[in-house]
């Protein structure tokens, strides 16, 4: 069977993987995911590729019990929106965190892992999540 | 020259007891823990899998090495829970650490062996000038059939080696390898088989002692040493007690397997087992100490090492050691096992 969406998730793995993003060399900001065009600069702005750093802190949160289509089965989770140190924002799941130690500051480090599976016979995506340290 | 530059062990977080299981199957826990020298396992989470796994070694072993992804000329994966049939692990392995595509890669799997079975393949292209470093990596989430003996053991872990050939990089000579292969049904899992099957005893006598008395016989007398000429004895160590018994078969003290024997903590990590203490042993050895390795691979085979640790390992050991890294746990019990591992058919 063949999965139409595949091209668009493939796409997508250097985001998933190692948490590639852009800069705008005008701006100096570090957007994450890409932007197409810088919001600051819009046209004047100049946009370049560049991985982003794999450690933030988590700046909001919030502990989900009912997931939507494909995650049902992995409620009750976490998802936060991690500022990671170059000021980037990245939306993400938080594994292997004790409840007590997910709040608004805690520092937190990429991981790698699934982040779909739903269909037995069907790709795998991996990706990025993360979890608080220390 | 060609040895080890850099290395990485991952563990994941959760654990569940050998007493925990028994319990499920109103066995004697504390009895079979004390049988099969096995405290508690590790477990992957549902969002974890061989590869998963594989990855976060792999970055830990180019942090220790302190090269990146993109000089890396070889990826090898062993494991005998690739999560794919067919689709190899190694390129997501090498897109995840960022290597250039100018890398060869394959998937390997025998058994529990087929890590070492890399470190041999890169140690091959490493000393021929094809590479300048290669990554061999073993991992696993082994399964065992609900309420078989394998249950009690059967973790979750990777390890990975990197390979190169400059004397100013190698924090520990491989000196010498030597293999020892036979057709010995002990351990299989046939192609659409959740679960693996296996000969019972059979696996212990003619099976892992058998073969790995003659790897590392077979290397002792290529290298002229006496088992007692090393330091550390790592061996793959699918319960506790099999690595103490080969150590004594073989005459060497009992204290010199201790800093790589981790099934007790951990579990049984398959294709990751000897890696994963091999890592540990890394971890706190001397220069000039000498360190005897040997996998075990059902099916079967052994790959016997014999590695001299150098002035280098000063600057390159783990951040975290595998000793500490494992202190970090969460333990859950046979129900979150059942959903972690997907043993609940309806999942
Ligand atoms: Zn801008």
């Amino acid at each position: 069977m063949p999965h139409s969406a595949l091209p668009l998730q493939w796409r997508r793995y250097p985001e998933r993987y190692y948490l590639k993003g852009n800069y705008c060399e005008n701006c100096k900001q570090s957007f994450f995911p890409a932007r197409t065009v810088c919001p600051n600069c819009r046209r004047k702005g100049k946009l370049v590729e560049k991985s982003m750093p794999h450690s933030g802190k988590i700046v909001s949160w919030t502990e989900l019990f009912v997931g939507p289509f494909g995650f049902e089965q992995e409620t009750p989770y976490f998802l936060a929106i991690v500022e990671l140190e170059n000021g980037a924002k990245a939306l993400s799941q938080i594994v292997d965190s004790d409840a007590k130690k997910i709040k608004i500051g805690a520092k937190v480090k990429k991981v790698f892992r699934k982040i779909s599976d739903i269909d037995p016979e069907g790709p795998i995506a991996y990706g990025y999540k993360f979890k608080v340290v220390g | 020259m060609v040895g080890i530059i850099g290395y990485g062990v991952h563990v994941p977080l959760r654990r569940i007891t050998v007493e925990e299981i028994a319990r499920v199957w109103k066995k004697d826990g504390k009895k079979i823990s004390n049988a099969i020298g096995v405290k508690e396992k590790a477990v992957g989470a549902f969002d974890e899998d061989a590869c998963t796994l594989a990855v976060e070694a792999s970055r830990k072993a180019l942090e220790t090495a302190g090269i990146s992804g993109e000089k890396i000329g070889a990826i090898f994966v062993g494991s005998e829970s690739h999560p794919y049939a067919v689709k190899p692990t190694a390129s997501i392995v090498g897109d995840a650490i960022q290597a250039s595509p100018e890398y060869m890669a394959a998937d390997l799997e025998f058994a529990c062996k087929a890590g070492t079975a890399g470190m041999q393949m890169c140690m091959g292209l490493v000393k021929s000038g094809m590479i300048e470093y290669g990554l061999a990596i073993g991992t696993d989430t082994a399964q065992g059939r609900p309420n078989d003996a394998l249950e009690f053991t059967a973790g979750s872990g990777a390890g990975a080696i990197i390979i190169g050939g400059k004397q100013e990089e190698i924090i520990a000579e491989i000196d010498e390898t030597y293999s020892y292969t036979t057709d010995t049904p002990d351990f299989w899992r046939r192609q659409q088989a959740e679960f693996p099957q296996h000969g019972g005893r059979f696996t212990g006598e003619p099976a892992y002692f058998k073969h790995v008395l003659g790897a590392v016989k077979g290397l002792l007398a290529k290298t002229k040493m006496n088992p007692n000429d090393f330091d550390y004895a790592v061996f793959h160590q699918p319960n506790g007690k099999f690595p103490k018994q080969i150590a004594k078969m073989l005459g060497i003290e009992e204290k010199r397997v201790l800093q790589g024997l981790l099934t007790p903590m951990i579990g049984n990590t398959y294709s990751g087992s000897s890696i994963v203490g091999l890592g540990s042993v890394l971890d706190i050895a001397k220069p000039g100490e000498k360190i005897l390795m040997a996998s075990y691979g059902s099916g079967a085979g052994s790959d016997a090492f014999a590695l001299t640790v150098t002035e280098n390992i000063r600057e390159k050991r783990a951040k975290v050691p595998v000793l500490e890294m494992i202190k970090e746990k969460e333990y859950i019990d046979y129900t979150e096992y059942a959903k972690h591992r997907k043993k609940i058919k309806t999942m």
